[in-house]
């Protein structure tokens, strides 16, 4: 099998390079000469000045195809050589959902082992600039026929594919029973992108709607050779301003179909980009730091300071309050100015306040299952603003801290941002354990960074040990539980009442004292 | 209203002589649980701010302090005293640490840190919100001891139970008004005590005290000047009233030149303290105090023959000597414009004094007259407690009673010309109250208690009507004086002894000829009770529903009982603070530069500090000025943002076209060019369609007015009660970047200036055009 893969030149392919930041470039563009470029462009970079992305929607629009081909290829002469002959992929089916500011791509593989020893595992390959924003990856194996269809979460790390073009980034599925030749095996993944919808024009006014770019590869980047793949695009409305064609290319109501795609080789690559109306709130929270304290005295207190913003298309001049107010439909829509906390039940004393002081416009609904904290900023958020505000709450301790079958006691509580439909670009997690514990250590699903701190509350003297995790890229899915474990003396508890009864009893002993005791000089 | 007489006596109705000493200590005991519970009081009647609202700082210069303070938390001690504060009066800035009065600041930094350094993680703000109510119960306590050193330790007890509740202190003192007069006031009464404490004992320990009280007073307001008067007043008296004494000297002397020593160590003041004019008084009677200490020495040594020649020899040699030292004096004094007085000092000697000179003095509502009501208001049945209080001063009257009654003259002048002053008032008020209703009850129930046997046969009942007024309980005569004598000179027995001597032996025969027919004492001492509680009522009142808003926060209750927030002034700050950039100087009137730069933090061009009169003109001419002049000005100081608050919507009645008028002054007062009658349609301001055009066209009127006639078609201004003079009209220099929720704040950005376009023939006749306007323009505009 010829490692060597081409791409015909008919293939329609977009590629905006980083180079044509000047006006010659933009003028080779525009004049449709062909620019065959290899090996020094890079592939599916994010890209793109506004110069050349305005360049090639103009160009779009004039429906001449061939006129603006243009080539950005990968270098596809190598292949990995270990794995990727060994699998070949019978049928890729993709569904890349854009309806909201996080794109959640489902992919479904069909994997046969072509080799001639069994595969243990499966590669996954993403252009490096998906890599930045890939924010979860999730893959589970498929056994059994359609209605006894049993599902098996696999294993995914990211690992490094040494002979992946142009710094293609790759993850690893570890198989639980390795493939034996001839089997064929179906793994579903799904993974979410954030920040991958790249609003344009970068700037609205109040009454424009938010118009996005979303760039992606008509073919599924894959290591492994694939005989038949479909994409599917959905997005959040039937405006779709344009889109790239890469035949067939079909678009009905909200839908588009890139594909059927026959007999691809590995690593193909095929540039598309698509330009909808994305009016979703793009709330962005770009720094979050969540600090849980256990109090061993049966309160477990959450404080949540957060930085939000709006991520997608910045307003450009003026805010009219007139026109929000009168016209909500056709004014700010883009625009958000609620969101809404999922917290656990039985929650108690919530403030939602800033640095000058509370905020009012907020409504708190609980039952017994869940709390919910509507919120509002003091202002509603439009493209480029931004605001901060610090949420926290009481919850009863035996709800989550229990004690483990070997003494240790462990705290049970959800990683992730209770604020639902917001994207987190930096979450830092303090867990506070009490004054006195020791040998704390994190169970967390995925990987997060760890270190430790001390701080010092309410009359510590030694200072309570913290745990911070931190991790980037948080998006809902991360809200799942994660258990601390430490050892603690319960005899720590008393420390603080008895320093508070010793001193109050100096105290009065010193009173005492001074009352009796006569320190004049002179006896009169 | 607690009385001690009644705490105090309790117990003797089983204990006999023999348990005296006991009787003592549990009246100790008692009196420090009440003056507890007064403190605790004092304390918790100032919250009702934070259970009804939150817990934030208040209003303006609060939050000024609370800026520096949290500047003097994270920088310490010598930043703060070097700080250099470049966000407010752009471009000139100021030196906060030499114009502030640190006191305050300094205090809550204190505890801050001391609180922190326990590991209690308080923040500044929590600190600097509870200041004032903790202050207060300090100040209740001093006037508890104030009030005991001049009429006994009942006196102190109701005065002190008074002025925990008087609304005229907690109006400046709730939960999160975080300003100078919360403290101020409790070292205004603490320092006041030390003096009448030291002119009781004659000891130079409490006068050193005394000098380092006046010297914290110093530090915290601009108010000491009222003592640095009022002491010496009261020594000259004494003086002319042959009360002089060893003691008058210790009292006085040391605190001048300690005290004069120290408040030149605190920047704001520096030498001012021997300078200005403010200070004089006290130095004239240091002089006067030391001529007649040597008179009184020479007269202790000499012949009375001896002693007349001196008096002449000295006397006339004295008054050349005098007339020349005060025609050096005069000369001194006259060569400055204001007579050596601080504006503010000058409107309190006269009052019409700011009106005709100072707009920027007269504008501020707390420099204003008080109304009648506002006595009420302000010190409800105080107002006629007091002159039986001054009755009771005079018998007998001694030197601590007649220092608290020049105490209370001054202060009602003081606050007959301020409104403000009404908190000096206050403790003086206090005082006196107290010790008039001590005095009434002492009275009335020693009638009734001597007329009991009168009615003999059933006394239960008459027990039973006083134990029901919580007020009396029955008891002989002698022993409850001898127990007020005992008391505090066994409690105390090193400090004072005097107290004793002083009180006169001839009262007991006096007061036993003071009885008063039964029912008639009965009665009147329940309408003290009934006036007492319709006082608590009053002040429980004025504390949860007149003085516990923010200011910064608006609610109102809608007509199904729900609670509507107007929080636009935070949604603007807010907003700034978080979507323009960190270096942008924004423009607004005065009032809203402290909040500007605490919660924005944004470099703002004029403050609630008003040391800069030309500054704020060239800011109140900017806002009455057509748009382009107001660009151009505005545009000269780097402002990028202008801020308008603007109640029409809403009908806040104190919005910047309420206080329009006062721009046009201030701003007329330094740019000549604007007149107050081209605002005004026949004396009246207005801005319906009656309105004078240059109303209608100036910035001030164009920022509020933006686009308001789109909100209900017709432009109703619920402030004015009318529709407004000009609805439809465009900006040409500002946009609209900001506007709040309910349209209380409303933020526009200056335009960039035009490009310059090239090559046209207009070129040179724009730039003519231009160039002839810039004549005009420069004597408009000072930045030019």
């Amino acid at each position: 099998f010829p490692p060597v893969s081409f791409l015909s030149l008919h293939h329609l392919c977009l590629l905006l390079p980083s180079l044509p930041t000047d006006a010659t470039a933009v003028r080779v563009l525009l004049s449709g000469d062909f620019k065959v470029s290899q090996a020094e462009t890079r592939p599916g970079n994010d890209a793109s000045d506004q110069l050349g992305a305005a360049a090639m929607e103009a160009s779009l629009r004039a429906h001449r195809p061939a006129a603006l081909l243009i080539f950005a290829f990968l270098s596809l002469l190598s292949v990995s050589s270990s794995a990727a002959q060994e699998i070949q992929i019978l049928n890729a089916e993709r569904r890349i959902d854009l309806s909201s500011q996080v794109a959640i791509v489902f992919l479904t593989l069909k994997v046969e082992n072509t080799g001639k020893a069994a595969a243990s595992d499966v590669l996954l390959a993403f252009p490096p600039t998906e890599a930045e924003h890939l924010a979860e990856v999730k893959a589970q194996a498929a056994s059994g026929k359609k209605r006894k269809k049993t599902y098996a979460h696999l294993i995914v790390e990211p690992t490094d594919v040494p002979d992946a073009p142009n710094g293609a980034k790759g993850f690893r599925l570890a198989l639980h029973n390795p493939l034996s030749p001839g089997e064929t095996t179906t793994i579903e993944v799904l993974y979410m992108l954030t920040h991958s919808m790249e609003p344009f024009p970068a700037e609205i006014s109040q009454s424009d709607p938010q118009l996005v770019y979303y760039r992606d590869s008509a073919y599924i980047l894959s290591p492994y050779r694939i005989k038949q793949q479909t994409t599917f695009i959905k997005t959040p409305s039937t405006n779709v301003q344009s889109f790239s064609r890469v035949e067939p290319t079909n678009r009905a109501g909200m839908e588009l179909k890139y594909g059927p795609y026959e007999d691809l080789p590995a690593y193909s690559y095929s540039p598309v980009l698509v330009h909808f109306e994305n009016n979703n709130p793009f709330a962005v929270v770009e720094e979050l730091v969540r600090e849980v304290e256990i109090s061993h005295w049966g309160n477990l207190q959450i404080t949540e300071h957060y930085t939000l913003a709006h991520g997608g298309a910045k307003l450009k001049g003026v805010f009219s309050r007139v026109d929000y107010q009168s016209r909500p439909s056709a004014s700010g829509v883009s625009s958000f100015k609620n969101l809404l906390a999922r917290l656990p039940p039985r929650v108690h004393s919530v403030y939602y306040r800033d640095e000058i002081g509370n905020i009012s416009s907020s409504r708190l609904r609980t039952d017994s299952r869940k709390s919910e904290l509507e919120i509002e900023p003091r202002y509603p958020l439009f493209g480029g603003w931004k605001s901060t505000f610090i949420i926290g709450y009481g919850l009863p301790l035996e709800d989550f801290l229990f004690e483990s079958t070997d003494g240790k006691r462990y705290l049970n509580f959800t990683f992730g941002c209770p604020l639902s439909g917001t994207v987190v670009d930096k979450l830092t997690l303090k867990v506070v354990l009490p004054e006195g514990s020791k040998d704390p250590s994190a169970v967390i699903p995925f990987p997060v960074e760890e270190h430790m701190e001390t701080k010092y509350s309410y009359l510590d003297v030694v200072g309570r040990p913290v745990l911070v995790l931190e991790k980037k890229n948080v998006v809902p899915e991360h809200n799942i539980p994660f258990q601390v474990y430490y050892t603690f003396n319960p005899i720590f508890m008393l420390a603080e009442p008895l320093m508070l009864v010793s001193t109050v009893f100096f105290l009065f002993a010193s009173c005492v004292a001074y009352l009796h005791i006569d320190i004049s000089i002179r006896k009169g | 209203m607690a009385s001690p007489e009644s705490a105090v006596n309790g117990p003797t109705m089983t204990a006999g002589a023999a348990s005296k000493s006991l009787r003592n200590a549990f009246g100790g005991v008692i009196a420090f649980i009440i003056l507890v519970l007064i403190g605790v009081l004092a304390f918790s009647i100032r919250l009702f701010s934070v259970i009804k609202y939150e817990s934030v700082i208040h209003e303006f210069d609060p939050y000024f302090n609370y800026r520096v303070t949290q500047f003097l938390s994270k920088n310490g001690i010598y930043d703060f005293w070097n700080w250099f504060d470049d966000r407010t009066w752009y471009p000139l800035g100021r030196v906060i640490g030499g114009t502030v009065y640190p006191g305050l600041t300094l205090t809550a930094g204190t505890i801050w840190k001391v609180v922190n350094s326990l590991n209690i993680p308080l923040s500044v703000e929590t600190v600097c919100v509870f200041t004032a109510p903790i202050f207060s119960a300090f100040a209740s306590w001093a006037a508890y001891l104030l009030t005991k050193e001049v009429k006994g330790p009942g006196a102190g007890l109701t005065a002190a139970a008074l002025l925990a509740m008087v609304p005229s202190y907690i109006s400046r003192s709730v939960a999160g008004s975080y300003d100078n007069e919360a403290v101020a006031i409790f070292a205004l009464v603490f320092t006041f005590y030390l003096y009448i404490k030291t002119l009781n004992t004659g000891s130079l320990f409490y006068a050193t005290l005394n000098a380092l009280a006046y010297f914290y007073m110093v530090c915290s307001w601009g108010g000491y000047t009222f003592i640095i008067n009022l002491i010496p007043m009261h020594v000259l008296l004494c003086i002319v009233t042959g009360r002089y004494s060893s003691r008058l000297y210790i009292a006085y002397a040391p605190l001048v030149v300690l005290g004069t020593l120290l408040a030149s160590l605190v920047p704001v003041v520096g030498f001012n303290a021997v300078l200005t004019s403010e200070h004089f008084a006290s130095f004239l009677v240091f002089i006067i105090i030391h001529v007649v200490a040597l008179a009184y020495y020479i007269k202790g040594i000499l012949s009375p023959k001896m002693f007349k020649v001196a008096v002449t020899l000295v006397v006339s040699a004295g008054l050349a000597v005098c007339c020349a030292v005060i025609a050096i004096l005069i000369a001194v004094v006259a060569s400055s414009p204001t007579k050596g007085w601080s504006g503010r000092s000058l409107t309190l000697l006269d009052p019409t004094y700011a009106s005709k000179y100072i707009p920027i003095i007269a504008s501020v509502s707390e420099h204003q007259p008080p109304t009648w009501p506002s006595y009420f208001m302000d010190i409800n049945v105080l107002a006629f407690l007091v002159p039986a209080g001054i009755i009771a001063c005079f018998m007998p009257l001694t030197d601590s009673s007649s220092f608290v009654i020049l105490y209370i003259v001054t202060s009602v002048y003081f606050s007959g010309v301020m409104v403000r002053l009404m908190l000096v008032l206050a403790p003086a008020a206090c005082i006196l109250s107290g010790i008039a209703l001590s005095e009434a009850f002492n009275v009335l129930t020693r009638s009734i208690k001597f007329q009991l046997p009168g009615i003999a046969g059933n006394p239960s009942i008459a027990s039973e009507e006083n134990g029901s007024s919580t007020v009396v309980a029955p008891n002989d005569i002698p022993k409850t004086e001898e127990a007020a004598k005992e008391k505090p000179a066994k409690k105390n027995r090193k400090k004072e002894k005097e107290n004793v001597e002083k009180k006169p032996t001839p009262s007991k025969t006096e007061k036993r000829l003071l009885v008063l027919p039964l029912e008639a004492s009965v009665i009147a001492v329940l309408l003290l009770v009934l006036l007492g509680a319709f006082y608590v009522v009053h002040c429980v009142w004025a504390a949860a529903e007149a003085y516990s808003a923010p200011s910064i926060v608006l609610t109102s209750h809608s007509n199904d009982g729900g609670l509507h927030v107007f929080d636009d002034f935070r949604e603007a700050y807010s907003w700034l603070s978080h979507n323009t950039d960190v270096d942008d100087k924004v423009a607004s009137w005065w009032d809203y530069g402290y909040q500007t730069t605490a919660m924005a933090n944004r470099t703002v061009l004029v403050d609630n500090n008003t040391w800069n009169n030309t500054h704020i003109a060239t800011v109140g001419t900017a806002m009455s000025s057509p748009e382009k002049q107001a660009w151009e000005i505005f545009h000269s100081l780097d402002v990028k943002y202008v801020l308008v608050v603007f109640g029409g919507v809403v009908g806040y009645p104190s919005d910047d076209i309420n206080k329009f008028l006062w721009m046009v002054r201030i701003g007329g007062g330094v740019f000549p060019h604007i007149k107050e009658p081209d605002y005004l349609r026949d004396g009246q301001y207005r801005i319906d369609a009656q309105a004078t055009p240059t109303m209608l066209n100036c910035l001030m009127y164009k920022l509020s007015y933006f686009r308001f006639v789109e909100t209900d078609g017709k432009g109703f201004d619920r402030v004015r009660r009318t529709e407004i003079g000009k609805k439809h009209f465009k900006l040409t220099h500002f946009e609209e970047v900001f506007t709040t929720h309910h349209w209380m704040v409303r933020i526009y950005k200056l335009k960039p200036q035009r490009n310059r376009i090239r090559g046209k023939t207009k070129k040179s006749k724009s730039s003519r055009s231009v160039s002839s306007k810039r004549d005009v323009r420069g004597k408009r505009n000072p930045w030019h």
